[in-house]
């Protein structure tokens, strides 16, 4: 006979609506672990779908995600040409927030190399892009479906291609488009800032009079052209033959002196370390907060329970019932207000996580991990009521007590 | 035979000047198959007394004996009431006491599986004394769907459940009119006949003691036979 489900049973619309209650805040928890995974999952999505071992950037920059890096596209040559090295690519990533309907869409653009590394690893639905011009492919969830037409900088591009959970650092869908693209979008100035940067190349170079006029057009041409050159970009990539060599790799790119070099254990780092570390302590604290709650909860309505039958546990003492016998009637109302909370808020976030604008991971580990924590609260929440239940005198049942 | 036995027990509650005695050298002897009724106004110590047979309350002195063994003796022996009371004890409430979340069946049913009976085994002899206490037909009710009469029996049988050597009843007709009280007073004779029990009974009305094998009267802490 099981003393505990029967008193449940007595109370069963309190009991359970603060096993709901109990399943709300377990919701709550399990999403902010969630996000906390999908903070990770996003963070590291770019460097993971990058096929490189090497991330060469701007020197002395923690680049190209966590500081804006810029380097001259073509030293892909030069990194392609060290021992040891594959392949290498140039790769550009900017953030671009562009209307859609009444709402603007941020979107985390990524120019690459067609045939190169960093393009879209998988697409599923439509293409990749096979032409170098106006071809985009974007991520899911920006909304957006093949055919469909986005206006980037100058020019209009076509959707080609959807690809499934590429995201930014900071979980932004991401776009893709070739390194041309991507450049003339970020570096190439419009129109108007053509013709203002261009007389002020040439009125600075017309005040020097004393230069021969052929140098000086021949300076004031060098200048413009680079002024208006886009072939810039945040980062190179590069795979290699192996890949337990890229330290070795690095090493030597390191002592050109002219570039920061990371492994892409490093590049992770950097992003862990700049994207996730202050919200991981907030979630912790939010994680804490709420956990701590639910304990609170569950030992305020585990005391509430065993006050209401204070009469029935002196009667029971009376009767013979040991005291591992209440013990254990506390003990599993607790453990059953925890379970049933929990599998209520495993079954809320299971069906809402998808939902959540930001990416929620689920691990089985951290459920694990949370569910060991809400037994072991459950036990201490239970105290409190053991306790008052050991306090109580059997006298208190006789004489109509 | 010997059942219960009460040597010079004496009760004192508090200290120094606000000392009160709630029982002076209380001798109690009660055989097998005996009712006896403690009679007494409220405050007279009756239910110290009872509260002590119960190894509920700890008296200041003397000694208690139950089915030969020493519980109490200037201090307890070391005897595990709990199990004391679950084997060989069966107690009736003034206000019936029965679990108001189990079902008849089940408050009858308690007590054997406190004391690990086999679940068919508790079902089949808490059926059987809700027969012999002619309520069997209200099994499986709860305490709040039945009448006062009707918890009284069923906390009778709870009492019964374990075949007690002592059954103790505070006040069971306190709860009662005079008619219902005398059918359980009653039901407490044919008890201690047939299942040769010794039956304490407490009580401050004079009237339901009639057909008592003996008659304790307390006042003030003190027995008189």
């Amino acid at each position: 006979m099981n003393l505990a489900i029967r008193d449940i049973r007595r109370h069963k619309t309190r009991f359970l609506l603060t096993c709901v209650g109990l399943g709300l805040l377990l919701t709550v928890v399990m999403a902010m672990s969630g996000i906390y995974r999908g903070l990770i999952g996003d963070a590291t999505k770019v460097v993971e779908a990058t096929p490189a071992q090497i991330w060469v950037v701007q020197k002395d920059t923690r680049g190209p995600f966590a500081e804006s890096s810029r380097l001259p596209e073509d030293i892909e040559h030069s990194i392609a040409a060290v021992e040891g090295v594959r392949r290498a690519s140039p790769l550009s990533f900017q953030y671009v927030q562009i209307p859609r309907g009444d709402k603007p869409i941020r979107l985390f653009l990524v120019g690459y190399k067609l045939g190169g590394i960093g393009g879209p690893s998988v697409v599923v639905d439509g293409r990749a892009i096979t032409k170098k011009h106006y071809e985009i492919v974007v991520d899911r969830k920006s909304g957006y479906a093949v055919g469909d037409t986005i206006h980037l900088g100058l020019e209009d591009y076509t959707v080609v291609g959807i690809t499934q959970g590429m995201t930014s650092p900071s979980g932004d869908p991401a776009a893709f488009v070739s390194l041309a693209d991507a450049q003339v979008i970020q570096f190439q100035l419009d129109n108007e800032a053509i013709r203002n940067n261009r007389e002020r190349v040439v009125s600075t170079y017309a005040q020097l009079a004393s230069v021969n006029p052929f140098m000086r057009d021949r300076a004031t041409k060098q200048a413009l052209a680079a002024a208006e050159n886009p072939h810039f970009a945040n980062a190179v990539v590069a795979e290699l033959d192996d890949p337990s060599m890229a330290p070795e790799v690095a090493s030597y790119i390191r002592r050109w002196n002219h570039y920061q070099v990371f492994s892409a254990d490093q590049q992770r780092e950097i992003l862990l370390k700049g994207f996730i570390e202050k919200s991981q302590k907030q979630l912790w604290m939010f994680r804490t907060i709420l956990v701590v709650v639910s304990g609170v909860i569950i030992a305020l309505i585990i005391y509430t329970l065993t006050m209401d039958k204070l009469r029935e546990i002196a009667t029971l003492k009376i009767i013979g019932a040991a005291d591992r016998t209440i013990i254990s009637m506390i003990l599993q109302q607790s453990l059953l207000l925890g379970l049933i909370g929990f599998a209520v808020g495993y079954g809320l976030i299971r069906r809402t996580y998808m939902m959540y604008p930001r990416t929620v991971i689920l691990q089985p580990l951290d459920m694990f991990v949370l569910f060991g924590v809400v037994v072991v609260i459950c036990v201490l929440a239970s105290i409190l009521g053991i306790w008052r239940a050991l306090k109580v005198d059997p006298g208190a049942a006789l004489s109509g007590g | 035979m010997e059942v219960v036995r009460v040597e010079n027990l004496t009760k004192i509650y508090g200290r120094g000047d606000a000392q009160t005695l709630a029982l002076v050298d209380a001798n109690l002897s009660v055989q097998k198959g005996e009712l006896v009724a403690l009679l007494g106004p409220s405050g007279s110590g009756k239910t110290t007394l009872l509260t002590a047979i119960c190894c509920i309350s700890e008296p200041t002195s003397g000694r208690i004996e139950l089915d030969s063994e020493t519980v109490f003796d200037d201090g307890w022996t070391g005897i595990d009431v709990r199990a004391l009371r679950r084997q060989k004890m069966g107690v009736i409430f003034q206000s019936y006491n029965l679990i108001p979340f189990l079902t008849v069946l089940e408050n009858v049913e308690l007590i054997l599986t406190l004391n690990r009976v086999d679940r068919e085994q508790a079902q089949s002899r808490a059926m059987e004394l809700l027969d012999y206490l002619e309520i069997a037909h209200r099994w499986h009710h709860y305490p709040s769907e039945i009448s006062g009469g009707e918890q009284q029996r069923v906390a009778i049988a709870r009492a019964l459940a374990n075949d007690p050597k002592v059954l103790l009843a505070d006040e069971p007709t306190a709860a009662l009119d005079t008619e219902r009280g005398k059918i359980v007073m009653g039901l407490l004779r044919k008890l201690s006949r047939e299942k040769e029990a010794a039956v304490i009974v407490v009580t401050h009305d004079v009237r339901m003691v009639e057909g008592f094998d003996r008659v304790y009267h307390i006042a003030d802490g003190r027995i008189q036979n």
